[in-house]
């Protein structure tokens, strides 16, 4: 329908190993990234409705990429090497913390190097927390990684230096400045939590076609093959660890420094790692583009939920509106997975499928 | 358009692109954005206390007209208590109605944080009445934060000097033992510092003993209270957490009449799932306790009368109630207070500011808005965004709260220069110039 495959003949192998193979889905990704980049903020800079004030940069589009970006990391992890995690909230909060401490003893550095720092700190952690995984898996491993999450919640409670001994455990974040760019407005934040999130997107989407990618793969789907065909365990579990906390940490520190600007331990409570859960559970296992359909579903949601009826002047309680998220929320939650176990983003290619063969699906 | 679906389908999407803009309109008012949380872990608490403030605008539209004669146009909105829904409920609000937000009120110690950020970007005051940050009472720094009628550092002195007073006098504190049990949050830790240096001053015991987030898990924290047998024990608790407490004292027979509420620890939804065994639990009040004034005439008459209230009405007299009527009269009063200056017309959240900075509320005039013995008078300037420094402790009797002591005034050649320090800090860490509060008018 928007157009077909026909005529498409790869006579490279560079060609089919692209990450877009089709024309028309690289042109089409290209313009995505331009409105993204471009138009929205030229729309908003003439003030059309919805992109004319703050509210949709900084309350809806600025969370949702970081919560895609966090997804994408927990997704490396539990989507493509099959380790499941239920501390995800937690190693964000490291790297919100390490930002922060690295901005407080090192006020020099440029704010880049420290959203790297904080990356760093949290993969190291992470590493460590993944050495369980060496010897247990599944649910055994998911309780290894709540206690994680359980250890660093008291962590950034309890150790002082964390917080620079902040005396009510609430820290906050420092202004953003990056090579002399003062980070100030709601759209300037967006564009730069929109640049982090294509970078790792782009670059996971990338890394998961590798050989790094693979082998995570094959130790998702059959670790004692994967032994038994030379891919070391220890080694891929661990990198898709370290990078998989990487990249939490990372969304931490913007989710901290950009969304929030200051927080309490309660910001990266386990919650969050459920919530990241369920973004890469719905959004779908194994899957980059479904990270950000997933996070676009949890954000977006209870806002359209309480939205729709104010928008059309039916009257509503606020907590009415709230309880009523969370039954369509767990409805569509149910009625998702049982349809699509393999999440929005298996429907979303079965979408493209059918549409490329149409007028003749099959 | 021949197909009839296509010419019915077009006319539905008209009339629905239609239905708002022509149900909207253009009111003319005083916009306040209402940040509650009817629902989560602290509805039982969030419940009545939004309750308190909706009504009260309901009051002051339905008897006066609105603000003299400026109507006020508020909309509610969810927040469960988490900060990122607040923060996204405070972005969606804060340029609603002609003129944007007159002032906050975040009813949340970790969204005022988030929001302290975020009020000097948008100039919109904050008004946190007798919650968030404690050193925000240092208005050179804080210039849109007000923690208006008490601040935690407050809170903690008077728990102290009515503990001194108790054992008959500060100099009896000597080697005596106090717990603090905490919400282990930014909200909780508020007070250590303060209770730190009174323990230093007067030579008591201070222990500090945590509790997770909700408050359910207490068991192992009233093991250690009972060993160590504490002379007091002070709680900073909020929602579930507060009955816990009380039930978890009842189980280690610590006697209820030892145990120290703080004013967030102390209302209806705190001792009424306790039962009998809070009867004897003290608390402080954030100067109001529950109760009725002759607002509450007002109210049957000009919201409940006319059906328009929120709360049932046996429930809009408790503690909470009242918290959300008195934080909702300082946000209006500041209101009037700024139109004295800037006319009788929808001001902007800078106005405001500048209101509720020159906010003075004596006798007579708690007196004409029928908040008589609620509060005790309040003055804001540049350096006190706090307004006055009193409190008085309350007591369950099994059925209501009884007022058992007299005003306390928390000692300011104490917390000022601790204020000073911590507000000073702040301004450092955020390259603040602190205003010359001399030089203000």
């Amino acid at each position: 329908m928007f157009y077909r495959e026909a005529g498409h003949f790869h006579d490279k192998y560079r060609d089919e190993m692209a990450i877009f193979q089709i024309r028309e889905d690289r042109i089409g990704i290209r313009l995505l990234l331009i409105a993204a980049f471009v138009a929205v903020p030229l729309l908003h800079a003439a003030g059309v409705p919805p992109f004319a004030g703050d509210y949709l940069f900084s309350a809806v589009l600025t969370p949702l990429l970081i919560l895609a970006t966090a997804a994408i990391g927990l997704n490396l992890l539990v989507g493509y090497c099959g380790q499941i995690s239920l501390g995800a909230g937690a190693f964000m909060g490291v790297g919100a913390y390490a930002a922060y401490n690295v901005s407080v003893h090192l006020p020099g550095l440029p704010l880049l190097a420290t959203f790297l720092l904080a990356g760093a700190a949290s993969a190291v952690v992470g590493l460590v927390f993944g050495i369980p995984s060496l010897r247990i898996k599944g649910l055994y491993l998911a309780v290894a990684t709540l206690a994680a999450q359980f250890f660093l919640d008291w962590a950034f409670l309890r150790v002082g230096w964390i917080t620079n001994y902040s005396a009510s455990g609430s820290v906050t974040a420092p202004p953003l400045v990056i090579a002399g760019w003062h980070v100030d407005s709601p759209v300037e934040r967006y564009l730069l939590v929109l640049a982090v999130a294509a970078i790792v997107a782009l670059g996971a989407a990338n890394l998961v076609r590798g050989n790094l990618g693979r082998q995570w793969m094959a130790i998702r789907d059959m670790d004692i093959a994967a032994e038994i065909i030379g891919i070391r365990p220890m080694q891929s579990k661990l990198t898709a660890f370290a990078i998989s906390s990487f990249i939490l940490g990372l969304a931490g520190a913007l989710w901290a420094f950009v969304n929030l600007r200051a927080w309490e331990p309660y910001a990266f409570s386990i919650d969050r790692s459920f919530q990241l859960l369920f973004i890469v559970i719905i959004g779908g296992l194994g899957s980059i583009i479904g990270c950000f359909l997933g996070a676009a579903f949890i954000w977006l949601l209870p806002l359209a939920v309480e939205g729709i009826p104010r928008w059309l002047s039916i009257p509503i309680a606020a907590d009415a509106a709230a309880n009523l998220t969370l039954g369509v929320f767990g409805a569509l939650i149910l009625i998702t997975l049982i349809f699509e176990p393999h999440g929005l983003a298996r429907i979303w290619a079965i979408m493209k499928h059918k549409l490329r063969r149409w007028p003749f699906p099959y | 358009m021949k197909n009839p679906t296509t010419k019915l389908s077009m006319l539905l999407a008209a009339a629905l692109l239609a239905l708002p803009v022509a149900a909207r309109g253009e009111e003319n008012g005083q916009f306040i954005p209402v940040l509650s949380y009817r629902t989560g872990p602290f509805a039982p608490n969030g419940i009545p206390w939004a309750n308190g403030i909706v009504d009260y605008f309901e009051l002051i539209n339905q008897r006066d007209g609105g603000i003299n004669g400026v109507k006020i146009i508020y909309e509610e909105c969810e927040t469960g208590y988490a900060t990122d829904r607040g923060v996204e409920c405070y972005e969606r609000l804060k340029n609603k109605g002609p003129t944007g937000a007159a002032f906050v009120n975040p009813l949340s110690t970790g969204i005022t944080f988030a929001l302290t950020e975020k009020a000097p970007v948008d100039k919109i005051p904050l008004i946190t009445a007798g919650f968030g940050r404690s050193e925000s009472k240092d208005g050179s720094v804080f210039t849109w934060n007000f923690p208006l009628i008490g601040t935690y550092w407050t809170a903690a002195d008077v728990a102290v000097q009515y503990i001194a007073k108790e054992f008959g006098g500060p100099d009896k504190l000597k080697g005596r033992k106090i717990v603090l049990l905490y919400h282990d949050s930014p909200f909780g830790k508020e007070p250590i510092p303060v209770l730190e240096a009174l323990a230093k001053k007067y030579d008591f015991q201070l222990t500090l003993i945590p509790v997770a987030n909700p408050g359910v898990e207490q068991k192992s924290q009233w093991l250690q209270i009972r060993q160590l047998r504490p002379d007091y024990v002070v709680m900073w608790g909020w929602g579930v957490m507060n009955p816990t407490a009380i039930q978890e004292a009842a189980n280690v027979n610590f006697p209820r009449e030892k145990m120290l509420g703080f004013w967030f620890a102390g209302a209806e939804p705190d001792v009424v799932p306790a039962g009998a065994q809070a009867v004897g639990y003290k608390a402080l009040m954030l100067q109001h306790g529950a109760g009725r004034a002759r607002v509450h005439d007002d109210l049957d008459k000009y919201v409940y009368g006319k059906g328009f209230g929120k709360s049932n009405h046996t429930d809009s007299s408790g503690v909470l109630f009242n918290r959300g009527m008195v934080g909702a009269m300082l946000g209006v009063e500041g209101i009037r207070t700024a139109m004295a200056k800037f006319g009788n017309k929808p001001l902007t959240g800078e106005q405001v500011r500048w209101g509720i900075e020159h906010l003075a509320l004596d006798e007579n005039r708690l007196k004409e808005l029928g908040f008589e013995g609620m509060i005790s008078p309040i003055k804001i300037s540049c350096s006190d965004h706090e307004g006055s420094h009193t409190s008085r402790i309350q007591q369950w009797d099994g059925k209501q709260w009884k007022v058992i002591s007299d005003w306390y005034t928390a000692d300011e050649t104490m917390l000022a220069p601790m204020l000073k320090d911590a507000a000073g800090r702040y301004a450092k860490e955020k390259g603040i110039t602190p205003r010359d509060c001399s030089k203000e008018s």
